[in-house]
Formats: structure tokens, sequence, C-alpha cells
């Protein structure tokens, strides 16, 4: 029994081995999830731009979020997508040839910090009567925004697993509205974005 | 317009006066050197004509009988000259006609700027009467678009314009401007642009690079350049052709990078692609190392990409940076302008001929020559050939003109076997394949370079989609020289369906109206050839003429182009017949 279950093991361990290779050398074409970071000035057309540049390869855009950038004027667009590799490259690429996109990176979940949040609307009285509920909004570090006689919200931020757990113990009782935010991050590496403008200043 | 007034308006629009937005418009165009520009009015873009009318001394307004043919008469004037082509036109659809022409321009880098009228700023979003969301349309097909709501924003947009068009990878912009700004007075004054933060035309040579595709270079025994139009559009045809005679490298072309250099150089082993020559086609998959240079490896020059110089070290030499690795993995890309790039490569280079290779070239262009080339230039044959018409244009114009081809296998033929002399003579639409293009093309090409030699060569498909142009020609006496070469059929097409769908010839079967009495209906000379022995002299008397001459040839119905790569197969797989 042991033995078999020694002689299992490494065989499994030469599996993964095998595997981890073949990875390895195809890792260019595995489908992955990337977060795509696009530093833009302000302009009404360019969503338009970057959404096309996803819509022609028939990419589906798992989220997208705008918002200000640590730069004044600068925008920040998060774009989350599952491709591969190679894909992002070209992807990324055809972004930055945009007039407007000052710069575009791709990470993978590993080179960044990333969350996402989420709210909830429920009905007051179950506060009440349902009292595990409370014991759910402690455990799951969600907070209320609101509480009046109707309804109470209920926010959340965190990994997608953490909502989507939240979601499932809240269900139970009856959800009025539910919504997620997309994706945000920042990444672990710099992005010298500064630099970039102030040397195009002083030239 | 004389160099004084040029520089009266130069002073005019360097202090700050009081003017409408559609004035500014003009002086704006006047100020970035427009002498010439195609488009046609309407409601929307009417206040700007109005200031076209009172500048018409100093700018020339072409109208064009379509918006379709204002874009291309726009691009023909920047293929040929170099410089921005500007289309106008109102909105709704105006602005859509010009749609094809910006994607043609975007896909073969052409720079344009478009000027659209727009429904006033309180009625858009309300469907208003020749409302459309031009820029909401235009996005995907133009390098940048904007639209101007306020008079006080057109010098900076317009001057954006002209350089996002014409700067690094050149490409089509479109500035779609509200009735109301076009109304509206401001203070003006205007200055170029000379740069825009958030956009690096011209990235920065990578000397490392350089010298490590110089090594590759240095040490191969079999290279092959591919060059495509990024040599005409970085002005680069001396560091080329420097660069090609110093290594001794065989050089092909793509169908854009046609004229960079004379057909007749030594080195010059010409066109690569579905229906280029053999040699170069052959040997991509036989050379060790393939300079590619400002070619974008399109899908008709690389066939099957699986299949495509595997056995090759790539080197890249690109403007873009998307294009890099983009469908064919490189070994060496650098960076930059074609011109640069090349003239920094140049010193590196060691000085080589590589006799027994360029002979591989030579016997294979043979074959060509028996098996394809010698019947369709010296056809035994009773019906006339598109290759022999050319062979006597080449022979009537000494390889001087410039040729503008439409579509389709005409224009297979005139690129294949025009004789250039002269760069940026070969002027076509390559990567869109827009039927329609050469005859408002060539038209644009004349007036910008009225000195030259014009002659388009079109289907009678083709020829069909914008003969109303005739009209433009024959009221600005554009002395272009059209020659359609009618084969009765839309006959790249019929090709397909001969080889590919059992010759079953669905609709593309032509009964044509008698093209000479149309010429003639619009008052331009014309002729009509059917015989072998009237063609000399009908090319002579053409090329003679001082204005424009239309002529008609009845070739052979049925023609194949050949060599020919069918869709999907290996470059090496190229067919003779
Ligand atoms: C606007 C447009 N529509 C359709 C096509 C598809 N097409 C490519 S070549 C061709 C036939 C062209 O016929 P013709 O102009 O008579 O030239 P030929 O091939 O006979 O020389 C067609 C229909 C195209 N390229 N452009």
């Amino acid at each position: 029994m042991h033995l078999q279950n020694r002689v299992w093991q490494s065989q499994s361990y030469l599996f993964c081995n095998i595997f981890s290779l073949l990875s390895f050398i195809k890792m260019d074409e595995q489908i992955k999830t990337f977060t795509i970071s696009v530093y833009t000035e302000n302009n009404i057309g360019l969503l338009n731009r970057i959404s096309a540049i996803f819509q022609r390869r028939h990419i589906n855009i798992e989220s997208l979020t705008t918002s200000q950038s640590e730069i004044e004027s600068v925008n920040r667009f998060v774009i989350v997508v599952n491709i591969t590799e190679a894909q992002a490259k070209k992807i990324v690429k055809q972004i930055e040839k945009q007039v407007e996109a000052i710069r575009a990176y791709y990470h993978t979940d590993e080179e960044t910090i990333y969350t996402e949040s989420c709210m909830f609307k429920i009905k007051s009285v179950l506060l009440f009567e349902e009292p595990q509920i409370q014991n759910i909004i402690k455990d799951s570090n969600s907070q209320i925004v609101t509480v009046n006689k109707e309804f109470f919200v209920l926010e959340k931020s965190g990994r997608r697993h953490e909502i989507e757990s939240l979601r499932r113990d809240l269900n139970v009782f009856g959800i009025m509205q539910f919504v997620r935010s997309g994706r945000i991050s920042v990444t672990k590496s710099e992005m010298k974005i500064t630099e970039m403008l102030k040397a195009f200043n002083n030239q | 317009m004389n160099i004084e007034t040029k520089n009266k308006t130069k002073e005019a629009t360097q202090q700050t006066i009081k003017i409408t937005g559609s004035e500014a418009i003009i002086r704006c165009l006047i100020a970035e050197g427009v002498d010439i520009l195609y488009g046609y009015p309407g409601g929307a873009i009417m206040p700007v004509y109005d200031e076209l009318y009172k500048f018409r001394d100093q700018i020339h307004h072409v109208l064009t009988r379509h918006e379709q043919g204002a874009t291309h008469a726009a691009q023909g004037y920047a293929r040929i000259s170099g410089r921005v082509g500007v289309a106008m036109a109102t909105s709704g659809p105006g602005a859509t006609n010009l749609i094809t022409g910006i994607a043609d321009a975007q896909i073969d880098s052409t720079p344009l700027v478009c000027i659209t009228g727009q429904v006033s700023s309180h009625l858009l979003g309300s469907d208003a009467f020749q409302e459309t969301d031009i820029v909401g349309i235009s996005t995907p097909v133009t390098k940048w678009n904007h639209q101007v709501t306020k008079a006080s924003e057109i010098p900076e947009v317009i001057a954006k314009a002209f350089y996002i068009a014409k700067s690094g990878r050149p490409g089509p912009v479109l500035i779609d401007i509200t009735k109301d700004a076009q109304f509206e007075e401001f203070d003006f004054s205007y200055k170029k642009c000379t740069g825009i933060r958030s956009y690096n035309p011209i990235p920065n040579i990578d000397i490392k690079l350089v010298e490590a595709a110089a090594e590759l270079i240095n040490n191969a025994k079999k290279p092959m350049i591919v060059w495509g139009q990024g040599i005409i559009l970085g002005k680069a045809e001396d560091e080329l052709k420097a660069v090609i005679e110093k290594a001794g490298i065989p050089a092909a072309w793509t169908i854009l990078g046609a004229s960079a250099l004379p057909t007749s150089h030594p080195l010059n082993i010409g066109m690569v692609g579905m229906h280029g020559n053999y040699a170069p086609n052959k040997l991509t998959n036989e050379c060790d190392v393939l300079i590619a240079i400002g070619m974008r490896f399109d899908d008709r020059v690389t066939g099957n990409l699986n299949t495509y110089a595997k056995q090759a070290k790539i080197i890249h030499f690109e403007i873009d940076p998307a294009e890099v690795d983009k469908n064919v993995k490189t070994d060496v890309a650098v960076l930059g302008d074609s011109k640069e790039s090349l003239a920094a490569l140049l010193p590196l280079l060691e000085t080589k001929s590589h006799t027994a290779w360029l002979q591989e070239f030579k016997a294979l262009y043979d074959i060509e020559f028996e098996k394809v080339i010698k019947d369709d230039l010296h056809p035994t044959k009773e019906g006339l050939t598109m290759g022999e018409v050319l062979n006597q244009i080449n022979i009537e114009t000494k390889g001087n003109a410039a040729i503008v081809s439409d579509v389709g296998q005409h224009q297979m033929i005139a690129c294949r076997y025009s004789n250039f002399n002269i760069t940026k003579s070969n002027i076509t639409s390559g990567g869109l394949g827009t039927m329609g293009f050469a005859l408002p093309a060539a038209i644009g090409a004349k007036m910008a370079a009225p000195q030259r030699e014009v002659v388009a060569i079109i289907g009678d498909g083709g020829y069909q989609m914008t003969i109303q142009e005739l009209g433009t020609i024959f009221q600005q006496k554009v002395p272009v020289k059209i020659v359609v070469l009618n084969n009765e059929f839309l006959g790249m097409v019929r090709q397909w369906q001969q080889l590919f769908f059992d010759k079953r010839y669905a609709s593309t079967e032509m009964t044509n109206p008698d093209f000479v009495t149309i010429a003639k209906g619009y008052y331009i000379e014309a002729k009509r050839v059917k015989k072998r022995e009237e063609l000399a002299d009908a090319v002579k008397e053409m090329i003679a003429c001082k204005e424009a001459y239309f002529l008609e040839v009845c070739v052979e119905k049925e023609d194949n182009v050949f060599p020919m790569i069918p869709s999907g197969a290996s470059v090496s797989d190229i067919r003779l017949s």
C-alpha cells in the first residue's frame, strides 16, 4: 500500500512536470485572465475606439472600468479579458496605436492587486426576522451603507469568489437588487507614466 | 497660388482676427498648404462652401460627382505627391459616402483629412434631418476623428488633424463640424501642431537591433528583401537602393511598394504575393534571411503563414509597433522610420554580391517568362491580352507614367507589367481592393502632379462604379488618360469561379454600354480598339493627346492571371497555369 502510493505519487509528479513543461512551451497560447490597463487622454470617442479593438477580434470584455488616474487629466481604463498572452500582446499594441492612448499594459492576476465591489438591496424586515443575516454581514466583512423602513443596502469589496459566496448566502432570504462593479486593480510594478509625460514636456 | 499670397496668408493667420468658424476652416487649410481639395456641398457644410467661394483664388475646390470620388481623388493626390489629401462633404449621406475612401486610406496608410458638416449642436442626437453619427461610423476606419461643436476649437483640431494624418504611419482623419460652429465668430489665430503627448509617431531606433540585423545580413548566404510602401512613405528610396547594391541583395516588392526602385534595376526581382512573380514567391521559402522593410505581411503576400519562410531568419524594419510579430514572428525587429533605419544599417553592411543566389531568381524568371510572360506581352493568339496593352503603354510612356489601377485582373497585370522609372508611380487600392478607385484617384494624381503622365487602367466592372467622375474630368479639364480593359466580365471573380467553382459564372458576366459614346457624351476624346493592328497607334495617339483621352480595349473575355497562389496555399505552391 505504502509503496503503491509512492509510485502513484511519483507518476503524478512526472505528469505534473510534463504538463508544466508543455504549458511553458505553449504559455503564449493558453487562455488566461489578463488585466489590461490603459492610460489615456480624456476623450469622448476613445472608449469606442478601444472597445472596437476587442469587438473586431471577437474578444468578450469581462469588465471595463474607467476612472481618473493618479495623474491630473489622465484617465485610466482597467479591462479584464480572458485571452492568450499572444493576443494580449497584440491587443496592447493596437490600443497604444490609438492617438489618445498614452500607454497600455497587460498583466496576469499574480502581477496585480485587484478587487471588485458590490451592493445588495434587501428588505429591512429581514434584518429583524432573520437574525442569521446579521452574522452573514459580520462574517463577510461587508458594510451597511443605508437603512430605512423598507430596505437596507449592503456593500462589499473583495475578490469575485467572496462576493459570489455572499450573494449565495443572502439569496436564501431574497435580494431586491444586486450589482457588482468591474475589477479595479493596481499593478505591483511601476507604470512610469509621469516620467513619460514629463519627458514629452521637456522635449 | 503664388508665393506672395501664400506668405500673406501666413502673416494673416499669425495675428488674432475675429472671423467665423467656416472662414477659420479655410484659413487653416491654406495655412497647411492645401491648394486643392475635393468635395461635394450640402446643407450642413454650406457656410464652409460660402467661404470657399470667397477664397477661390487661393484654394481650389473640385466638385466631384460623388463623395466617394472625392476621397479617392484626395487619395490619388496624396499618393503621388506625399502630401495630405483633403476631402469635404455634408452631413448624413454626404458623410457616409466618404467611408469607402476613408477605409481604403486607413488600410493603405494614405494621409487624408476629411471634413464633414454636421447638424447644429443643439440637434445632435435628435435624429435631425441628415444627422448621422459619422464620428461613430468612421471610428474603426480612421487614424483619428473628432467632432467640433465650438468655433474656437477649429484651429487646434485642424492643426492636429494634419499632424496626425501625415506623421508616423500616415492615415485618414475625419473632422466633423457642427453647423453652429461654422457660423460662430471667434478670435482666430493658427499654430501648426508639432507634437501630441500621447502619440509617438516615430519610434526611436535601437542601434543594437540595427547591428543585430546587420550581422544576420552579413552572414547570410541567401538574403532576400521584401519592401513595402514604407519605403515610399518614408522617402527612403535612395537608402533602399544603397543597401541593396552594397549588400548585393535581391529585392522584391509588395503591390504598394512598387516603383520605389526602378523596374529595370538588376536587383529588382519583382512582386511578391498572390499574383506576384514566380521567383520571389518560390524563393521566399528558400532564402536564409528575409528582410522585410516597411511592409506588414498581408495575407495576400504571405499565403499560408504556417508555411511562410519558416526556414529563414526574419528581420523586420517597421515604423508601426503593432505590425511587429502581428502575422510573422520576427527574429530582429527594428522599429523606426525607414529612411533613418536604412541609413543606420548601410555603414554596417559588408559589400557583397550573391551571384549564385541571384542566378536562382534568374532561372525561375526564365521559367515564368516562357510559361506566362511571353504570352501575356507578346501573344500569338487572336484575342488581345491585357499584358500587351500594358506593354504598349510602357513603350509610349518610356516607363515614366504614373499608373493608376483599379481592382481585378487588369490591376494585377498593371502592377506586374508596368515599367516604373519614378517612385510614387503605382497608385492602386491594395489593402481594401476598392473597385471604383482608379478613375477618381487618377484625377487627384494628375492634379497634384500636372507635369506627370497619368494613365488609369480600369476594368469594365470597376469603371462603372465611379464612371460619373468623367464629369469631373470634363469640368476641370484634367488631362488624364483612361484605359478600360473590357473583358465583359468581372474578370477576377470569373477567374476564381473558373478555377474553384467549376465555371459557374454567377453574376459575373457584364452587358456593357457603349463606353466610347459615354466618354464622348462628356466631351472626352475616345476610341475603341478591337484588333491588335490598331493597338499601337491608339496608345500612341492617347499618350500624345494633350487632353483627357478615353481608350477602350476589348480584350480576350476569359483570360486568367498567372502566376497565382491559391488562397490558403503556400507561397512555394505558386501556380504558373
Ligand atoms: C467595391 C468592390 N466590390 C466587389 C469587389 C470584388 N471584386 C474583386 S475583383 C472584381 C472584378 C472586377 O472586375 P473588372 O472591374 O471588370 O476587372 P477585371 O477583373 O475584369 O480586370 C470584383 C467584383 C471589390 N473588389 N470591390
